[in-house]
C-alpha cells in the first residue's frame, strides 16, 4: 500500500523535499514508513528516526498502524505564536 | 457560544477578529496579539518566516479554540495565525476572547495563547543580518495509544 509522507521547515531543508510517496507493507506502522523514509538516501537519512507524527492530520504515536492512502506527517518540535 | 478561527498569509485583520467576540451576555473582552520582535538571544531579527502544516492547523486551531469555551466559559473565541514572511511589528497571531466576567477573559485567553505554542502544527525561521535558523520549539503532545 502507498503513504504520502509530508515533511515540513527543519526536516524540509534537511531532506530537501516538502513530501515522498513510499510503498509500504500490509500492517506498516508509523515507525516503519519513517524507517523506509530515512532509508531513501543521505539526505532523508538526516531526519530523526523517532519524530513527532500525524497521521491524517492527528498527532498519533510511532506505533499506529497506517492504512492505504494515508497521509503521515513528520513534525519538528513546534512554534508558532 | 461562537468559534471562529482561520491560518492565513495575508495581513491579520484585528478589527474582524475583535469583532468576532463580544455580545450581549459578555462583561469582558480580551484581545492578544503576538508579533515580531527585532531581537531574539541577542541577535538582531530582519524578519521571520512561518510555515504552518494548513490543514492540520486549521483543525487544531479550531480545537483549541472551542476547548477554550468549554473550559473557561468563553462565550466567544477567535484566533488566526499568519504565516509566509513577516516583518518586524507585524502581527503574526491573534486571539479574542469575551467571557461574563474579566477573570475569566484573562484565563481563557492567556490558555489559549499557550497551547497554541504547544500544539500547533507552526514552525518560525529567523532571519538575520547574516543567516537564519529554524528557532527551537515544543515537542507536541503526542498520545501513548494509538487512535
Amino acid at each position: 500500500m502507498r503513504v504520502r509522507v509530508l515533511l515540513f521547515a527543519l526536516y524540509r531543508d534537511l531532506a530537501g523535499a516538502p513530501e515522498i510517496e513510499i510503498e509500504v507493507p500490509a500492517g506498516a506502522t508509523a515507525r516503519d514508513a519513517v524507517r523506509i523514509v530515512r532509508g531513501r538516501g543521505p539526505a532523508f537519512e538526516r531526519l530523526p528516526d523517532q519524530p513527532a507524527i500525524a497521521v491524517n492530520e492527528v498527532y498519533a504515536n510511532l506505533e499506529t498502524v497506517l492504512s492505504d492512502g494515508d497521509e503521515v506527517a513528520l513534525i519538528p518540535p513546534v512554534a508558532g505564536g | 457560544m461562537s468559534i471562529e478561527t482561520w491560518i492565513t498569509t495575508e495581513p491579520i485583520d484585528t478589527g474582524r477578529v475583535l469583532s468576532a467576540t463580544g455580545s450581549p451576555d459578555d462583561g469582558a473582552i480580551l484581545l492578544f496579539l503576538g508579533i515580531v520582535r527585532r531581537e531574539n538571544g541577542g541577535r538582531e531579527v530582519t524578519g521571520m518566516r512561518y510555515d504552518a502544516y494548513g490543514s492540520m492547523a486549521e483543525r487544531v486551531l479550531r480545537e483549541i479554540a472551542g476547548e477554550a469555551a468549554n473550559t473557561y466559559g468563553a462565550t466567544h473565541v477567535a484566533a488566526v495565525h499568519r504565516t509566509g514572511d513577516l516583518e518586524i511589528g507585524d502581527v503574526s497571531v491573534a486571539v479574542a476572547v469575551s467571557t461574563p466576567h474579566r477573570a475569566d477573559a484573562f484565563t481563557a485567553g492567556r490558555w489559549v495563547i499557550d497551547e497554541l505554542k504547544r500544539r500547533l502544527p507552526v514552525w518560525k525561521k529567523e532571519h538575520y543580518v547574516d543567516g537564519s535558523r529554524w528557532l527551537d520549539g515544543s515537542s507536541p503532545p503526542v498520545p501513548e495509544t494509538s487512535p
